[in-house]
């Protein structure tokens, strides 16, 4: 059974990754833990806030997770739904479970109730990395709908690994955001293409920014996560010194570039265009010695 | 405020703090102990080489001076929002400057932070937001959106957009908010000076804004949520 990660509810995500039967979901709907901001605005609310946490196991190894439902506005961060995933990396902290998995899918804050959602999302950073410093690996799934923005992608980038499909895109500001304010010159956000060569998962591989792309089934995450989980973490000034190095290199060599192929020609690529079409084991091969390193 | 009266308000005492661009770096004195500044002015929008600078400068402090705390001056407009930026991965840009300050901490340096203009959503969850002290002047400005921008996303009237923003903090722009809310530790008034000091002595390294939340009555549901969570079978 090869389920599409990108077409499941976060629900079935969790039920397609952890051990089957192992979930065991803290504050679920039956409490009707509701955003009181959206109510005020008469605004329909979730039970869940459009955020699942709880925990299970996978391969065996006890894990926590957190799972945003890109159904329920585009897994907005609002005050509870933010919350509810900080109580999880607090709870990892106390706990030490063998990983904290978050299933991140999320346009970013949720303006409707955006300074609580912004001070959410600060504390989401912190608290990952308070998890990370505590010895515990947060690793982040990317490979939604929504995909990653705003400032979930700052948040996403904080954890120990992110593992994102080729339909997965990870960003900071959307395309629809620039397109807005710079306009349609500066970023076409209907030119899918255009869209993916900028934010994609391979593009995003290539550069550096997130460590495992895999296929777009359950399988191949569920798989990329138990060889995370055995990698364990590198929260040292060691690792950010290496990270600086990588991201001060990519602004010099890639600074100038115009468009996604640009980067993908100096990196080696004889044919960028053919990276389209190639599915994730062929990228996999072809790949070797043409990412940022 | 400018940034350079704002360093001579802080650092009576003496002050070294470049202006490069659009980043400040250098160091003050306070209290007898030196603490280095780094910052940004012009309402600047924060791309990758501005947000690679700030954690240079963040290694710099943890590589050479061990345990001396960390100003972030913060003044910007948000995050750059420019395709080029996007397509050479800003979050990522951001992310790491976050986790070089996390280091900092982590470190034994003490991290406060000063909104002396403006913060915008992105460009103030890198630097501005890891603090153990987050303050700003009373006239600052912080905001995710504006509520004409707010009332077109969300398709809620701008009217009444306004007029829940009397009674609620939870979305309207303000400084004000932000305090209610526990994202700001303080406004600082008067003697800026003392106000660091004071700060410096009483920064906290584990992450208080929800409690602060609660006890000011704008946040009531965060640290209700976290503590559910915790307690959880």
């Amino acid at each position: 059974m090869n389920r599409s990660y990108y077409e499941s509810s976060a629900r079935a995500r969790i039920a397609g990754l952890l051990d089957a039967g192992s979930f065991d979901e803290w504050l679920p709907a039956a409490e009707r833990l509701t955003s009181p901001h959206l109510a005020t605005l008469e605004q329909p609310a979730a039970f869940d806030d459009g955020v699942i946490i709880g925990r299970g196991s996978i391969a065996g190894k006890p894990v926590f997770i957190a799972a945003q439902e890109g159904g329920f506005m585009g897994g907005a961060v609002g005050e509870v739904h933010g919350a509810k995933i900080v109580g999880v990396l607090e709870r990892a902290v106390r706990d030490r479970p063998a990983a904290v998995l978050m299933l991140v899918e999320s346009g970013g804050v949720r303006l409707q109730e955006a300074n609580a959602g912004l001070i959410a999302v600060s504390e989401v950073m912190r608290a990952i990395l308070a998890a990370r410093a505590a010895g515990v690996p947060v690793i982040v799934a990317i490979g939604g709908q929504y995909g990653c923005f705003g400032g979930m992608g700052i948040a996403s980038r904080c954890a120990t690994t992110i593992i994102i499909s080729e339909e997965g895109r990870l960003g900071l500001s959307g395309p629809e955001v620039i397109e807005t304010v710079r306009g349609v010159e500066e970023y076409d956000s209907r030119d899918r293409a255009l869209v993916w060569r900028t934010v994609g998962g391979k593009h995003r591989n290539l550069l550096g920014e997130c460590d495992t792309i895999v296929a777009d089934s359950m399988e191949a995450f569920r798989d990329a996560i138990i060889a995370s989980m055995e990698n364990g973490d590198d929260w040292s000034l060691a690792a950010l010194e290496r990270e600086h190095r990588l991201l001060a290199d990519r602004v010099q060599r890639f600074g100038a570039c115009r468009d996604g192929r640009d980067i993908w020609l100096k990196l080696g690529w004889p044919d960028p265009d053919a990276i389209a079409m190639m599915d994730n084991d062929e990228f996999m091969a072809a790949a070797q010695g043409h990412r940022a390193k | 405020m400018e940034w350079n009266k704002v360093v001579d308000q802080l650092f009576p005492a003496g002050h070294e703090v470049r202006q490069q661009g659009d980043l400040l770096s250098g160091e003050g004195r306070c209290d007898k102990q030196t603490v280095a500044v780094i910052g940004t002015t012009n309402h600047t929008e924060v791309g990758v080489e501005l947000a690679l600078a700030m954690a240079a400068a963040v290694l710099e402090v943890i590589r050479n001076h061990p345990a001396r705390p960390i100003v972030f001056l913060v003044d910007t407009s948000g995050q750059r929002l420019r395709h080029r930026d996007e397509m050479l991965g800003l979050n990522g840009y951001m992310a790491h400057l976050a986790k070089c300050v996390e280091m900092a901490r982590r470190g034994g340096h003490k991290i406060v932070s000063l909104v002396y203009e403006q913060a915008l959503s992105g460009g103030f969850l890198a630097n501005g937001m890891m603090a153990d002290v987050c303050a700003a002047l009373p006239e600052a400005e912080i905001r995710v959106m504006g509520l004409p921008a707010m009332a077109r996303v969300t398709r809620i009237s701008e009217e009444r957009l306004t007029e829940l923003s009397k009674t609620s903090p939870v979305f309207a722009p303000g400084a004000n908010n932000y305090l209610k809310m526990g994202g700001l530790a303080g406004l600082w008034e008067g003697d800026l000076s003392a106000r660091l000091a004071d700060a410096l002595e009483h920064a906290d390294a584990t992450d208080q804004r929800r409690v602060r939340g609660l006890e000011r009555g704008g946040r009531l549901f965060a640290d209700v949520v976290v503590k559910r969570v915790l307690a959880s079978a």
